[in-house]
């Protein structure tokens, strides 16, 4: 609880100052100093100090997956933009349940959301152990594609994976 | 822009042989190298443009839509970001990205959900455009 809260103060400062720009303005430095202990009692009287919501340790992690993710994200648009303006438009709409493979609630956020993010497939419904993708095309709904972005999320949030 | 790349590159041309204005030239690249990434974003956006109006159904169109927030939105940010350099507008235009990443996938996730829950069918399997010239009316 005292380790989050520090984690999220230290970050909450930084991320005033970079945004702001200015150090030596009292008034927006005491504006900084209320909005953070706003948020620190926000975010206490919601009981949501957990790992969760100050994930901050992970972002190294985090940033690879990114890198890799924005490389599939930029396959994927490839493809569909090329669908999209070819003059017979070709589409094969599809519709697949993939397995959740994250344990956490937060790994499977992430695996959803970057099921979304690649455009091509979007995830409409998540069960509990299943997320209901839709495909534009058959061939971006194949389970091997998901089991990789599936393993990826998990572990870019920190989470142990048996392989 | 264009205009002051070619005054650019016209000073480099000008000024070449051993007192070569570098930063001249350098600037000449950071503009070309930002307009070709805000090109590319461009193009991606009339991507997800064009398919918004001419794929067929609801969900087919939610792919088209997240073309426009995913590549077409992070390439005219870089594009923006080669331009202002190491300030902390840099900074700034990054965090907008990454919002964009976060924020984008979860309004399309609660719209094709709130579509699904209310009991919209995908239409499935395959699609073709309709021939133009076979006939005249278009079955929407």
């Amino acid at each position: 609880m005292l380790k989050y809260s520090g984690i999220l103060i230290l970050a909450l400062v930084a991320y005033w100052l970079s945004l702001s720009g200015y150090l030596d303005k009292p008034m927006l430095l005491i504006l900084g100093a209320v909005s953070i202990a706003l948020v620190l009692g926000l975010v206490h009287r919601m009981k949501i100090f957990d790992e969760e919501t100050v994930p901050y340790y992970k972002v190294p992690k985090t940033l690879l997956y990114l890198v890799w993710l924005f490389k599939e994200i930029v396959k994927a648009n490839v493809e569909v933009v090329k669908a999209v303006m070819s003059p017979d438009l070709e589409v094969s709409p599809t519709m697949v349940k993939i397995p959740a493979s994250p344990n956490t609630e937060i790994g499977k956020t992430v695996f959803a959301n970057s099921i979304t993010l690649t455009p091509g497939t979007v995830s409409v419904k998540i069960d509990e152990d299943e997320i209901l993708v839709h495909a534009l095309l058959t061939e971006m709904s194949h389970p091997d594609g998901f089991k990789e972005m599936g393993e990826r999320s998990a572990r870019s949030i920190g989470e142990e994976t048996e392989s | 822009m264009i205009i002051s790349l070619m005054m650019a590159a016209g000073d480099a041309a000008s000024q070449a042989g051993p007192g070569t204005d570098w930063s001249a030239i350098l600037a000449g690249l950071r503009d070309l190298a930002s307009m070709l990434s805000i090109a590319i974003g461009l193009f991606f956006v009339l991507g997800g443009t064009l398919g918004v109006l001419r794929l067929p159904d609801f969900y087919t169109r939610l792919h088209a839509a997240g073309m426009t927030d995913t590549l077409g939105a992070e390439m005219i940010l870089l594009g923006l970001i080669i331009q202002a350099g190491w300030s902390p507008m840099t900074l700034k235009l990054l965090l907008v990205g990454l919002f964009l990443l976060v924020t984008s996938p979860t309004a399309t996730h609660a719209v094709a959900s709130a579509a699904h829950q209310a009991g919209l069918k995908p239409l499935l399997g395959k699609y073709r455009a309709p021939d133009p010239t076979a006939t005249a009316e278009e079955g929407h």
